[in-house]
């Protein structure tokens, strides 16, 4: 009898460890317009793992694409300064729980404005326009969405959006998802799968880096990109759709896309 | 606590845990045949196979699990074999294992004192004979607390598997996670598989430890 209690007493301790723990998960509602213009630092969540939007020079240490340029425009306009910026590295996974738990402002991470998302988080107005495609290795028999069969691996990021989207245009399509894109490229070219579906921005970027790999087909979704900030911010992304637009009217916005993408922005 | 991400989810997260499962026993199997292989060329009197059994206890003991597992995931295809991110991760899993298990038992053995073998030699018994009749039945209990601590260290350093899509429970913990933005339940739940897994592990290992002593 006594060993039974022993053993309920061990049970009610675990539950208890369960529930302080689940009680940690709360919100805070803070890092409003109002205390990021007292700390005079905006805190911004940006990929450091994707070319052309935000990668980490390994030499330098800098981070540098269009997410952060984008991101120092905003800080340049919203404090005067463009350099009163921090970068903290997210992904697609870490994202939403690193802006909710307070670590950071706002997430400038190529991250697609969705409908769920939007239950979770609040969003700007669309900084950049991309669209999913696919990244095969050069001379694949794999030339566009329709010849992704049931039978094909396709790799992408946990978390991203493409993995939904590929599953309902080819249900029972095998994904293998990793925690980050250079990891799922990594696999890719261990030939680990036949293909890797993610937004075309940044399947640009992985080309680039190799050149035996290259995007094929037309995009077949719309990935608008918008910056997530905690709810209830309404000030704050009110001052960042206010300093898109005021960068859009002044051609900066468009010098930065020149910069990155190589080309100027479509409309 | 929210149980909906759990009963929402219940077929990724139980698909997951059958797989951690799997991957457990495969593991658990796999890395107690090649660490009892290890120890014993670690202990046998043949130079060559001394100096094999140092150098693989000494190379996977020290290289992070996550790099024992990209070897086998990534470099392998390289050498045209391309195994699956489950087959890569629970390889990877028995071979790193395997190293600090070969090194328990290898210590369990030295641990017995000399003087049984010499006893036993002069006994009239063969190596062989003396290594299943005196020192394996002697060095078996002074193993098993290491090695049940390196089994459940196996169970929850499986979860390695999420890192190359091997469907684990971890994985779909992470794949649930970004999908319902409910992370601390989600995770919370994937501790509570573990600890299904574990903790009779754990229990057992102690009551296999009280009825060993009981036998001194």
């Amino acid at each position: 009898m006594r060993k039974h209690w022993k053993m309920i007493s061990l049970g009610l301790a675990a539950c208890l460890m369960m529930t302080v723990l689940a009680g940690c998960g709360g919100k805070k509602e803070e890092g409003g317009l109002a205390a990021i213009k007292e700390r005079g630092k905006l805190v911004v969540g940006v990929k450091f793992d994707t070319k052309l939007f935000g990668l980490k020079d390994p030499s330098s240490g800098n981070v540098e694409g269009f997410d952060i340029d984008i991101s120092k425009e905003l800080a340049k306009r919203i404090l005067g300064d463009g350099s009163k910026v921090e970068f903290k590295e997210v992904t697609s996974k870490t994202r939403i729980p690193m802006l909710n738990n307070g670590e950071i402002d706002m997430v400038v991470a190529t991250m697609t404005i969705t409908e769920e998302r939007k239950k979770e988080v609040d969003f700007s107005d669309v900084y950049f326009q991309a669209g999913q495609s696919l990244l095969v290795k050069k001379g694949s028999p794999i030339r566009g969405i329709e010849d992704v069969t049931a039978e094909t691996k396709v790799m992408s990021s946990k978390g991203a959006t493409s993995v939904k989207n590929i599953k309902e245009k080819v249900p029972g399509v095998t994904v293998l998802e990793f925690d980050n894109y250079q990891d799922a490229f990594s696999a890719l070219k261990a030939g680990q799968g036949d293909a890797l579906t993610t937004d075309d921005a940044i399947l640009y970027g992985m080309a680039a880096q190799d050149p035996n790999f290259e995007v094929v087909g037309k995009p077949f979704t719309d990935e608008p990109y918008g910056i997530a900030f905690r709810k209830g911010n309404a000030e704050l992304v009110q001052a960042v759709n206010d300093a898109l637009k005021a960068m859009r009217e002044s051609g900066e916005y468009d010098a930065i896309y020149e910069k990155w993408i190589g080309k100027k922005p479509a409309e | 606590m929210d149980f909906t991400v759990l009963t929402e989810n219940m077929e990724p997260f139980l698909r997951g845990f059958l797989n951690t499962i799997w991957a457990s026993l495969l593991g658990l199997a796999g890395s107690f045949v090649l660490g009892v292989i290890i120890a014993v060329f670690r202990i046998t009197r043949l130079r060559p196979l001394v100096w094999f059994g140092t150098g693989y206890v000494e190379f996977f003991r020290n290289i992070p699990l996550l790099l024992v597992v990209f070897l086998f995931y990534l470099g392998l295809p390289s050498l045209g074999v391309t195994l699956s991110g489950f087959a890569a991760g629970t390889l990877g899993l028995a071979v790193y294992t395997s190293a600090f298990i070969a090194e328990a038992i290898r210590a369990g053995i030295l641990a017995v004192p000399a003087g049984q073998t010499e006893a036993a030699r002069s006994s009239g018994l063969g190596y062989v004979q003396t290594m299943v009749h005196v020192v394996l039945p002697q060095a078996i209990k002074l193993v098993i607390p290491p090695l049940s601590n390196q089994f459940i260290n196996l169970v929850k350093n499986s979860s390695v598997l999420s890192i190359v899509a091997g469907f684990d429970l971890m994985y779909y913990g992470d794949v649930v996670a970004t999908e319902t933005f409910d992370t601390i339940n989600t995770y919370l739940f994937v501790a509570m598989f573990y600890l299904i897994i574990t903790l009779p592990l754990s229990y057992g290992s102690r009551v296999l430890e009280r009825k060993l002593a009981r036998h001194d």
